[in-house]
């Protein structure tokens, strides 16, 4: 059984995406995650894949606020989850999602919490306690 | 005929969460079930910018009510391969113990709650009883009942002695003996067979290609299991996945039934193994690095994708929980059950929505 947890990830354009994805599903793989990560200049997407207990990991990362991410709920229908959620809290436009809940997936008051890519990456307060 | 729409959530008896689900209906039959979440979205990965990676630990064990304890072991471990720790093997022994004690209690969880579904109050209430009896040893050698609080970065807070250890596995006989007349009944009685046989079947394909996971996944054939990869003491205790074919309520209830005597098992022979020695190392400076970790939760397959840059905040905390990934599964069996059925079918993915939600 494999015993590493450590993460294999490929990065990819954003251009390969879809046919990525679509490759990594005739293998048999399954879509477990899409993560998002907001840096400095740009945003940061990982997606996982899982065939017998081994993940593959997919990254690319999108530049500037009017990028579009195309979305893979064609491939995987299950991923209209993922991608919902990511325009729900980073304010990132994906294109071609199979159920668009256009922004109503979360209930949150406060609009695109994670951060919106239309505005600067705000600088997290320090936590107050020490380290060990 | 004519289409109604149905509202249903997300206040419902039948719910111990909020979420909320457009029935649309021809006569008593259910056409398309279109769901809304998001009610109680708590921003916990967010939180992640405030309180440094040792305090959030107890952030990550409220996660969920249910399964807090997996969900803190699941971010120590994270933690603890960024930066490289070497837990000593007894605290993997308690972490493995308190997460089988963990799954045990959510199921009977589960289990009372689909029998009240049903309106067999009865079984309900002797689940939850005999439930009791497990909370009673969680909070004997954790001294919490939901939140265990016993998890850190580097091993476990608290040890289980010699003496304690004997106490518990005496009482896990009696446990053991009262869930055997309880199962039964769920897998025996007429009126239960009548309500979760044939209902909502999920395929094995489908089930795995829309991403499902844990009982959901493993009642429609796919033998997946996360314990088979070797975290905590399952590189020594071996786990089959326990897996059924029907893909139905039925088998669904079935493999929670059956992983309640699994887990005893799981707890006797890693009392039986437990070495002696620390319970856990001392941890320093800051983790830098990323790491995706894995885990089976009572529900399925927990992922946390964690982020650091040698700060003492952590860049990203992402989880993406068991009932997150079940929920496309729920919302495909939906349509063309009875308008009866609904209850039945949604709470047989073990819905947690507050740490879908997180």
């Amino acid at each position: 059984m494999p015993m590493t947890q450590e993460p294999n990830i490929e990065a990819i354009t954003v251009d390969q995406l879809r046919d990525k994805v679509r490759a990594l599903r005739e293998q048999g793989m399954r879509l477990v995650q899409i993560s998002a990560t907001r840096l400095p200049d740009a945003m940061e997407l990982t997606y996982s894949f899982d065939l017998n207990d081994c993940l593959t990991n997919l990254r690319l990362f999108l530049p500037g606020e009017d990028t579009v991410l195309p979305s893979i709920s064609e491939i995987f229908g299950c991923a209209i989850l993922y991608e919902n959620e990511i325009h729900d809290l980073f304010d990132v436009r994906v294109d071609g999602l199979t159920v668009d809940f256009k922004g109503n997936l979360y209930t949150t008051s406060v609009k695109y919490p994670f951060g919106s890519t239309k505005s600067p990456c705000p600088t997290p307060e320090p936590a107050p306690a020490a380290n060990p | 005929m004519s289409r109604t729409v149905i509202p249903f959530g997300p206040q419902h008896p039948v719910l111990p969460e909020p979420v909320h689900l457009d029935l649309v209906v021809e006569d008593e039959k259910v056409i398309e079930a279109r769901p809304s979440i998001g009610f109680i979205h708590r921003g916990l990965e967010k939180l992640v910018e405030k309180k440094d990676y040792v305090e959030f630990v107890y952030v990550a064990e409220r996660v969920c009510g249910i399964c807090s304890f997996i969900h803190g072991q699941t971010y120590c471990q994270a933690i603890e391969t960024i930066m490289d720790v070497k837990v000593p093997p007894r605290a993997l022994y308690l972490r493995t113990v308190w997460g089988e004690l963990s799954r045990i209690h959510s199921h009977l969880l589960w289990l009372g709650l689909m029998a009240d579904a049903m309106g067999f109050e009865s079984l309900f209430m002797h689940a939850w009883r005999v439930r009791e009896k497990i909370l009673n040893i969680v909070e004997a050698t954790t001294g919490g009942r939901v939140i265990f609080g016993s998890c850190k970065i580097g091993g476990v807070r608290r040890d289980i002695e010699a003496d304690m250890i004997k106490s518990i596995l005496k009482d896990l006989d009696g446990i053991e003996k009262d869930m055997r007349d309880i199962t039964k009944v769920f897998m025996d009685d007429h009126s239960v067979k009548a309500r979760m046989c044939g209902v909502g079947v999920l395929s094995k394909q489908d089930a795995y290609d829309l991403g499902c996971v844990g009982p959901m996944l493993r009642a429609s054939g796919v033998a997946q299991d996360m314990r088979r990869l070797g975290y905590a003491a399952f590189s020594d205790i071996p786990v089959e996945p326990v897996v059924r074919t029907e893909g139905d309520s039925y088998a669904r209830c079935a493999v929670r039934c059956e992983e309640l005597f699994q887990s005893v098992q799981i707890i006797r022979e890693a009392f039986g193994k437990i070495p002696g020695g620390e319970i856990a190392v001392k941890v320093t400076g800051n983790p830098n690095g990323e790491t995706i970790t894995r885990t089976e939760q009572p529900r399925g397959e927990v992922i946390y994708h964690i982020k650091a840059n040698a700060t003492k905040n952590l860049q990203r905390f992402r989880v993406r929980t068991p009932t997150f990934a079940n929920l496309p599964a729920m919302l495909s069996v939906l349509p063309g059950c009875d308008l009866a059925d609904v209850p039945i079918i949604v709470l047989t993915i073990d819905p947690c929505i507050s740490c879908t939600e997180r």
